[in-house]
């Protein structure tokens, strides 16, 4: 019998939401252990000493970190429904892509929502540019995988679940359904998905926990705009 | 499938033999001459035996095949395999790892392991070369701060390298492939033209003897460039170095 799962995660983060749905999916039980990121556990520090971030899996004795590795990990490590394509360059496709969406469009994003006038056009721009390019990928496919939901659904869960909260705290709208239909439909399919809607947080409980960061948030940027 | 150690450089148009047809077909590498991360996408293709052709591009005037088949980042490695086209070098060595039989496998089997494998890619790949690049190319007090979070991170890296020959174990694999040609050949150039050193013998002996081990290997060998074409190069491009650290720091 496979040696217990736990996931040191928190309530709100999206990377530690991957892990959730990649587990759910699988259909692998887990205990999710909930860390205080202002108050980091011994656990957490024990296991990801390197980066001290959540998500952390544990899988018997063996601690893995990274959301996406963690991803992939689950995908290999555990039986049932395939998270990646079969196909080696079906498989680079959905790896490239994830690495767009965590390198470029998470990026693009954030400094879109927090930063004011000619900076704020300028990231509003990269970022839409950005969007671009997923539409195409998700164009006449239901899901990124194709019919079921796969890793790359997964590392796109923040565009569909977390995204439309940070517009409403920033008080600014990126994606639209006239400008994004198919990456508009593709965010009601995933988040009404019956396995995956169990791991998302409640969207008002994201609401409330972001609106009380905002300024946090707001002063994040400060370091990240390059000079 | 023919052997690594055969020249096959450029315009080798020996046909394949095999029963996956996918194999068969022709593989191109689209890459420049001095830059680390098409290393990886050629060494990853060498270890493996896989035939390719070379096709060298010039950077500063980009080529149709390469805007073609790169459009989101317009950038080199780029392997062309028949119609398809894979970016992103380490995207590239998982996917010449998958799609060819040959050679020892550059992931290991073991789920864990594999696991592993990622994430020291990652760490080499974000945060080692991210904090190299400011450490290298700013001054004063910036610099003081990027020197310390590379040394930081070089520090890890040596930690695990004081218990194995390579991340792989006992052969060249993911993590090694992201980070030993840029750390043991490339970085020994950058530290020349830039006038600051980062590593040393007597604080990463064990990082200096996975490098040298790394840069013994034949495969690595046929696709290192040669250390006074990196240092022309380099010195050629030092202004650009320093532009692009400084607009990596935050205002």
């Amino acid at each position: 019998m496979s040696p217990p799962v736990k996931l040191l995660g928190t309530f709100s983060s999206g990377f530690s939401r991957r892990a959730e749905a990649a587990l759910r999916l699988k259909g692998v039980p887990y205990e999710l252990i909930q860390e205080d990121l202002s108050n980091k556990s011994e656990l957490l520090l024990m296991h990801n000493p390197i980066h001290k971030k959540v998500p952390v899996l544990l899988h018997g004795d063996r601690a893995v970190c990274e959301s996406l590795v963690i991803v992939e990990y689950i995908d290999e490590a555990f039986d049932g429904p395939p998270l990646l394509p079969i196909d080696p360059f079906d498989r680079a496709t959905a790896r490239f892509w994830a690495r767009f969406i965590d390198d470029k469009c998470s990026t693009s994003f954030w400094l879109s929502l927090w930063t004011e006038g000619e900076v704020q056009k300028g990231f509003v721009k990269e970022f839409k540019q950005n969007l671009a390019l997923l539409e195409t990928q998700i164009k006449g496919k239901r899901f990124f995988g194709g019919d079921t939901v796969g890793y790359l659904d997964i590392a796109a869960s923040g565009i569909a679940h977390w995204l439309p909260v940070f517009e409403e705290v920033a008080s600014v709208r990126l994606v639209t359904d006239a400008e994004y239909p198919d990456l508009c439909r593709w965010a009601k399919e995933y988040t009404s998905h019956e396995t995956i809607k169990e791991s998302l947080p409640e969207r008002e409980k994201l609401l409330a926990i972001f609106t009380a960061k905002k300024d946090f948030f707001m002063s994040t940027v400060k370091s990240m705009v390059p000079k | 499938m023919v052997p690594a150690s055969a020249s096959l450089h450029c315009h080798d148009t020996r046909s394949l033999t095999g029963t996956e047809a996918k194999m068969a077909e022709q593989v191109k590498l689209i890459g420049s001459s001095n830059s680390p991360f098409v290393h990886r996408a050629a060494v990853a293709l060498r270890l493996k035996g896989v035939p390719y052709e070379f096709i060298r591009e010039d950077m500063s005037n980009k080529s149709e095949l390469l805007l073609k088949h790169n459009p989101v980042h317009k950038k080199v490695p780029v392997l062309l395999h028949g119609d398809r086209a894979v970016c992103e070098s380490l995207v590239i060595v998982e996917y010449v790892d998958e799609a060819f039989d040959g050679g020892p496998p550059l992931l290991p089997a073991d789920p864990y392991d594999r696991a592993t494998a990622r994430f020291w890619a990652h760490f080499l790949e974000e945060k080692c070369l991210k904090s190299l690049w400011p450490a290298l190319w700013t001054e004063g007090e910036v610099q003081e701060a990027a020197m310390k979070e590379a040394r930081e991170n070089l520090a890890l890296v040596e930690e695990q390298l004081r218990e194995k020959r390579f991340f792989g174990g006992d052969s060249i694999g993911l993590a090694d492939i992201a980070g030993a040609g840029l750390l043991g050949h490339w970085v020994g150039v950058l530290e020349e033209v830039a006038g600051v050193r980062v590593l040393s013998d007597k604080e990463h002996p064990a990082l200096r003897r996975w490098a040298a081990e790394y840069l013994a290997n034949e495969a690595v060998k046929e696709c290192l460039p040669d250390r006074d074409q990196l240092l022309s190069h380099f010195s050629a491009i030092r202004d650009k170095c320093v532009s692009v650290a400084k607009s990596m720091l935050p205002k």
